[in-house]
């Protein structure tokens, strides 16, 4: 059994228990455990199913590289699916439960896969999926969904109940791991004066060394850390931070940092996770490395444990996966797993090494009178949810001749590879390794920065430097490089001289025993979380998915929440193997962050909730919300759609507006509108060029509609520009359009025209701009006294500034109803102030503030355009029949080379006219128009569509604007629209204009 | 005139740093070639400071200047007194190419103050905020989050941040996250 | 994510900051030009794999456009300068031509 030992466990605190659940039972562990060492103490060696066969599996790991062991932790609004019980450190009233399984751990319906597992092979549902076609629906979808997905989701009411945040960090050198490594090179680095940032994903530093062991300078490497730690403590110049991951390593320096602040107390106060976006001069990845399983038959059952992660549970957390232990390598370093666990009491039966040589590690292994077995193998592991037996060959075999042990653990060793991860994100390229048998980072390869040079250097066991002293050497090196790149002198010094037990090669071994037969291979597990076994990527290679990348798609290889951290070597080297070919020539898949999977809500930071993004307010925006606004976003801004009141339906509400202001008097907040000062000599040139009609003749005091096109010809914007000086413009853009206009203007001033002397200020939001709209517009102006708004003083398209009540007042004699109509721009600091003036004034007048459907209805019935509905990008001013707005006198406009090219020109393009429904229904917006038969996908032909549509309420029907092929000239047909609700709506071709053709109302 | 009322109307917020909207700011922004005479004198009439070098800010309490681009300038003045300001320079500057204009309502003006006021800030803005790259005295054009914003120091531990008037609601919910309580970063 | 300098506020501003404006040093075509000429004009870019010059506007900062010489393979940065020239400074050149020798890039080299 797993079990807590008497003695070890240098990062538990035994005075301090803690109670935890796995599964609703309750149990105990220390404070300094994880999830995963506090389930073994518990003798809780199954951890979980694996996702396609749903076999049993056990913790194999104890770091991030842990690919069995996913538990759903916490509960309601903070329940996560899939965290990893190596990862998660233990708190008090801890809640997790085990995944891929139903209804219980212990039994689970679902492990029939692994009876059908020899009709599971790689790459089954590309096979089994196609056909027949029928199935698709009610077989295979259903199936597939029953089976996807690993862990359970969250529920869907509930709601994350954390914060999260971002932080800005700027760095000359950031060192990624704290281990003995990264500790020595932020050292090393910190030394030439330069601002180091080291950053270690465990809440522990000094990495794996105090477990490995060894000396450093003649004292223990335990002590030597924690000297190195506490001397980088006291640095300026040094920034640290543990349980702080680095995720991704991009272009220019730029590292993301996932620092998990909360997750070992949730609810304490702050931000859970923190999201570091880190600028780094230099890069230095002090990754470490992760061992590698063996292939051999059984090698997922529970109990079967990489050799490292086994001592890790002895040394750091004072807990032993078995009590009787087979050791399993192709090297010397698990022999430090057979001596440590003898060391704590443990049974070590055998320890079954492949190679027929082993060093001095060997030799201290027999005097305490450990069996070493040298050219031996496992043949096959037994046992159903833990280990029970294990069957030993020779290695150089097919595994027959076997003998069988009883045990209840299995540590297993194929070697170790760097973590190249950091070092490959950003396109550093790797060298493998013969003599190690494994990839490691090409210093003649770096990924490259900004200035063309090398801006990561690997150091460490993550640059394949393996013995402690090596690992020293390496770390000052890399340290003193980094700071030497990122413009400092480094103080040379010598690399604290580690010593170590000497070790002999390790030989490669791929597949246990070499030549295993297929019923061994079929249970050789390569990818433990996704099912890959050793016989599927050979019937990869043999199916033909001969590169890597094919392979891993087509096996699933690596694809599991893990990313192939234990099984990517192993699968390519069978794979190499299977197209009889070199490890280096296949090559590794692409490695992309983040290294392990981060939290979605980090990466969101604080854009959540209230701040998911900017919502634009008006300075009314408050009491639109306090009087029924239904509001719709345009652009960042919320407009009122319609003022809602009660009992009233959205519909009803707008019908009301639209009536009301055609008839009474109508109030619309359009401070929104982009307002821009184009001022200088060659203001009104400029214009010319921006604007389709001209505007440098405007008169001062005027006002004028004008178009604006990109240079491609297409409508872009349009608004009313009003000339306030000899020198100066004022104009209006569309709602939101007010920085992409002035971006527009900005591009072409300072692109391609910065000799004309001109300069624009965006100064939209300095105004809150009411138009007062209807019959009773000026009556209650008048009532607010103040300047003269007679048909007179301030004719139709002018405008004057002056003061209405108390109020500073610009007031333009525009419309956009076909009503009289005011739009009164006064400072925003009093828009507030004025709105509630008007309202007040208005009662006797019958007025009702109205939203932008009502806006739009207004328009519609006028047959006015609008930018965005009558045009999508596509649309020049011809086809809206507005070639009254194209200057003919100007020799230039952006826009008007563009439309005389030969399709702007061309008479099939659709143009704008009126539709009326011929039973007053409405047409369902977005609907085509369809013409005579089929195109050659069988679909009816079209020849139009809609653009505008609505029901009026003041003429009683629906009525729309589109665009219809030779529409103008076909005046009084009908069309057919057909919905996708089935129904197909009729609708005669007429005017645009619905509404007072002569346009009298608004020139009263 | 009714009283004029800033976005937030002085809202405030503590957590760890203190965060408050500053109310009314007297704010102009002025286009013109920043080495012409007439434009530096103007400046010196409005604010008494000289035209700001790249990305200075000449500040004292709510009167001073920003550099905002090469042909840009942030003149700030107490409210009460920003057409006045305005009208004088408009007039002092009516021979030469140059845009003055009042864009006081345009904007909103927010205070953080306080031991973590840097961090709170370095949560919002892809900047350098340490003591070594960012001192009182320069202003930053960014942004803060998903929008635009420029931000200057009044001293060392005090920010003043200028956004859209559209913007403030978002802007203040941005710094108040960024200001809760227990989230000291602990680097600045 | 890129970092570029602003040659106008003198910021080092990442790529955040900055709004990406596509080819740089285009010249315009007006009325009375070619069909051909107007459609390059309008349509016709280079995509090299290697030296390119863009156009860069520092969107949350000081607001201009400047000119970016950059290598669309490794990311290197040769240089940026003020979006009012017609071809690219001298200075940028040489920096381009000691680290890419022999380039070309439309007219230029």
């Amino acid at each position: 059994m797993s079990t807590r030992l008497a003695k070890q466990g240098r990062l538990i605190d035994r005075s301090k228990q803690v109670t935890f659940t796995f599964n609703g039972t309750s149990m105990q562990g220390y404070e300094g455990d994880t999830l995963a060492s506090a389930l073994l103490a518990n003798d809780q060696m199954m951890m979980g199913r694996s996702f396609k066969y749903h076999r049993p599996r056990g913790v194999v790991a104890s770091g991030a590289e842990e690919p069995n062991a996913l538990v759903g932790l916490g509960q309601g609004n903070r329940f996560e699916p899939n965290q990893r019980a190596t990862t998660t450190e233990l708190f008090n009233g801890l809640t997790s439960a085990s995944q891929n399984h139903w209804p219980n751990l212990e039994f689970d319906i679902g492990a029939v896969n692994k009876h059908l597992s020899r009709f599971l092979p790689a790459g089954f549902y590309y096979k089994m999926f196609i056909h027949p076609k029928p199935f698709w629906k009610h077989v295979y979808e259903p199936f597939i969904r029953q089976s996807a997905g690993l862990g359970k989701a969250p529920d869907k009411d509930s709601r994350d109940a954390d914060t999260y945040e971002h932080f800005y960090a700027f760095t000359d050198i950031l060192v990624i791991g704290g281990g003995i490594a990264g500790l020595q090179a932020a050292k090393a680095a910190a030394q030439s004066g330069a601002k180091v940032m080291l950053i270690e994903q465990t809440a522990h530093w000094g990495g794996r060394a105090p477990v490995d062991g060894g000396t450093v300078d003649g004292q223990p490497v335990d002590k030597f850390v924690e000297q190195l730690v506490s001397e980088l403590e006291t640095m300026d110049n040094v920034t640290m931070r543990s349980r702080c991951m680095g995720a991704g390593v991009y272009d220019h320096g730029y590292v993301l940092g996932y620092e998990r602040l909360t997750d070992h107390k949730p609810g304490a106060q702050g931000p859970r996770h923190r999201l570091w976006r880190i600028r780094a001069k230099q890069i230095v990845t002090a990754t470490g490395a992760i061992e590698r399983p063996l292939s051999f038959a059984g090698n997922d059952v529970p109990g079967v444990m990489l050799a490292s992660a086994m001592r890790d549970y002895v040394v750091n957390w004072g807990v032993t996966p078995g009590d009787r232990v087979i050791v399993a390598t192709n090297n010397d370093d698990a022999y430090r797993t057979a001596i440590i666990l003898k060391q704590a009491g443990v049974d070590i039966l055998r320890v079954v090494d492949a190679r027929a040589t082993a060093g001095p590690l060997a030799e201290e292994a027999r005097q305490l009178g450990i069996r070493v077995d040298p050219g031996k193998a496992i043949a096959k592991v037994k046992g159903g949810k833990r280990v029970k037996k294990v069957a030993l060959c020779n290695q150089d075999g097919i595994g027959g001749a076997r003998e069988e042990i009883e045990c209840d653990a299995v540590a297993m060793s194929g070697g170790w590879s760097p973590v190249v991860h950091m070092w490959s994100h950003c396109g550093g390229k790797l060298l493998w390794d013969e003599a190690n048998a494994h990839f490691h980072p090409d210093p003649e390869r770096p990924p490259l920065g900004a200035n063309g040079e090398g801006f990561v250097v690997a150091a460490g066991a993550a640059n394949g430097a393996m013995p402690l002293q090596d690992v020293l050497f390496d770390a000052q090196t890399a340290g003193e490089a980094a700071s030497n790149a990122a413009g400092f002198t480094p103080v040379t010094a010598d690399a604290p001289k580690g010593a170590d037990v000497a070790e002999a090669p390790m030989e490669p071994v791929w597949l246990m025993p070499a030549n295993a037969d297929i019923q061994l291979r079929m249970k050789s597990w390569l990818d433990f979380q996704n099912d890959v076994k050793v016989s599927d990527v050979q019937l990869a290679a043999r199916e033909g998915y001969e590169s890597v990348e094919h392979t891993k798609r087509y096996t699933t290889l690596g694809m599991a929440t893990d990313q192939g951290k234990l099984s990517n070597i192993n699968g390519l080297a069978i794979l190499a193997d299977a197209l009889d070919s070199e490890i280096p020539k296949v090559g590794t898949t692409t490695f992309r962050p983040p290294y392990t999977p981060i939290s979605m809500a980090s990466i969101g930071g604080e854009a959540r909730g209230d701040v998911f993004q900017p919502i634009r307010q008006t300075p009314m925006h408050n009491w639109h919300d306090k009087n029924g606004a239904d509001w719709e976003p345009v652009g960042h801004w919320r407009r009122t759609y319609a003022y809602v009141r009660p009992g009233e339906s959205v519909h009803d509400a707008v019908n009301r507006e639209v009536k009301n202001t055609r008839e009474n008097l109508g109030l619309l907040d359009a401070s929104t509108l982009g307002k821009l000062i184009v001022k200088g000599p060659d203001a009104g040139k400029f214009l010319d060029m921006m604007y389709t009609n001209m505007m440098s003749t405007l008169k001062v005091g005027k006002c004028r509609y004008g178009l604006m096109c990109s240079e491609n010809g297409f409508l872009i914007d349009d608004g009313v520009v009003a000339r306030i000086d000899e020198d100066t413009w004022l104009c209006h853009t569309t709602t939101g359009g007010a920085e992409r206009i002035h971006g527009h203007m900005e591009e072409w001033l300072q692109t391609e025209w910065w000799d004309w002397k001109v300069y624009v200020a965006n100064v939209t939001e300095q105004y809150a701009q009411v138009a007062v709209v209807g019959p009773n517009a000026r009556k209650v102006l008048e009532k607010l006294g103040g300047m003269d708004l007679s048909k007179e003083a301030l004719p139709f398209m002018e405008w004057r500034d002056g003061k209405i009540g108390d109020f500073d007042c610009r007031a333009y004699r525009i419309s956009f109803s076909g009503e009289l109509s005011y739009e009164l721009a006064v400072p925003a600091s009093q828009g507030q102030a004025f709105w509630d003036a008007l309202t007040e004034a208005g009662k006797e007048f019958g007025v009702m503030p109205y939203g932008t459907e009502c806006l739009h209805i207004l328009r519609a019935e006028k047959g006015f355009i609008m930018i965005g509905d009558e045009t999508d990008g596509t649309v020049i001013p011809q086809d809206l029949g507005l070639h009254w707005a194209l200057s003919k006198k100007k020799e230039d406009y952006l826009g008007k080379r563009a439309h005389s090219r030969t399709h702007m020109a061309d008479p099939e393009r659709w143009k704008l006219v009126g539709l009326e429904t011929v039973d007053g229904s409405v047409i369902p917006d977005g609907a085509y128009a369809v013409g005579e038969g089929v195109n050659a996908n069988g679909q009816r032909n079209m020849i139009g569509r809609v653009t505008s549509t609505y029901y009026s309420a003041n003429l009683g029907k629906g009525i729309a604007m589109g665009l219809i092929k030779h529409g103008p000239d076909r005046m009084g047909e009908i069309v057919e629209f057909p919905g996708t609700d089935g129904k197909s709506y009729k609708a005669k071709i007429v005017d645009p204009i619905f509404f007072d053709k002569d346009g009298e109302k608004q020139n009263v | 005139m009714s009283e004029p009322i800033s976005a937030l109307n002085h809202a405030s917020y503590t957590g760890i740093a203190k965060v408050e909207e500053c109310g009314l700011q007297g704010m102009i922004t002025l286009r013109g070639d920043l080495s012409d005479k007439v434009l530096i004198k103007a400046v010196k009439d409005a604010t008494g400071q000289k035209v700001p070098g790249q990305r200075e800010a000449l500040i004292k309490g709510d009167t001073g200047v920003c550099w905002m681009s090469t042909d840009e300038l942030l003149v700030l003045v107490p409210y009460a007194e920003v057409e006045t300001k305005l009208a004088v320079m408009s007039n002092a500057l009516s021979g030469v190419h140059a845009l003055a204009v009042n864009v006081s309502d345009a904007r909103a003006v927010f205070r953080i103050a306080g031991a973590n006021a840097r961090e709170v800030m370095g949560k919002l803005a892809p900047v350098d905020l340490s003591a070594e790259a960012f001192q009182p005295g320069q202003i930053r054009r960014s942004r803060l989050a998903q929008v635009a914003g420029a931000f200057w120091m009044d001293d060392d531990e005090t920010f003043r941040v200028v956004c859209f008037r559209s913007a403030a609601d978002y802007v203040f919910k941005l710094l108040k996250v960024a200001a809760q309580p227990g989230s000291e970063v602990g680097v600045y | 994510m890129l970092i570029l300098n602003c040659p106008y506020c003198g910021v080092d501003a990442e790529e955040t900051e900055l709004a990406a404006g596509g080819e740089a040093h285009l010249k315009r075509y007006g009325p009375g030009s070619s069909d051909g000429d107007f459609h390059d004009y309008l349509f016709m870019r280079e995509n090299p794999k290697g030296v390119h010059f863009e156009r860069w506007r520092h969107a949350n900062g000081c607001g201009k456009w400047f000119h970016a010489a950059r290598c669309t393979q490794t990311l290197e940065v040769f240089g940026t300068y003020s979006a009012q020239v017609f071809e690219p400074p001298q200075k940028i050149k040489d920096a381009i031509t000691a680290k890419r020798p022999g380039w070309t890039w439309r007219e230029f080299s």
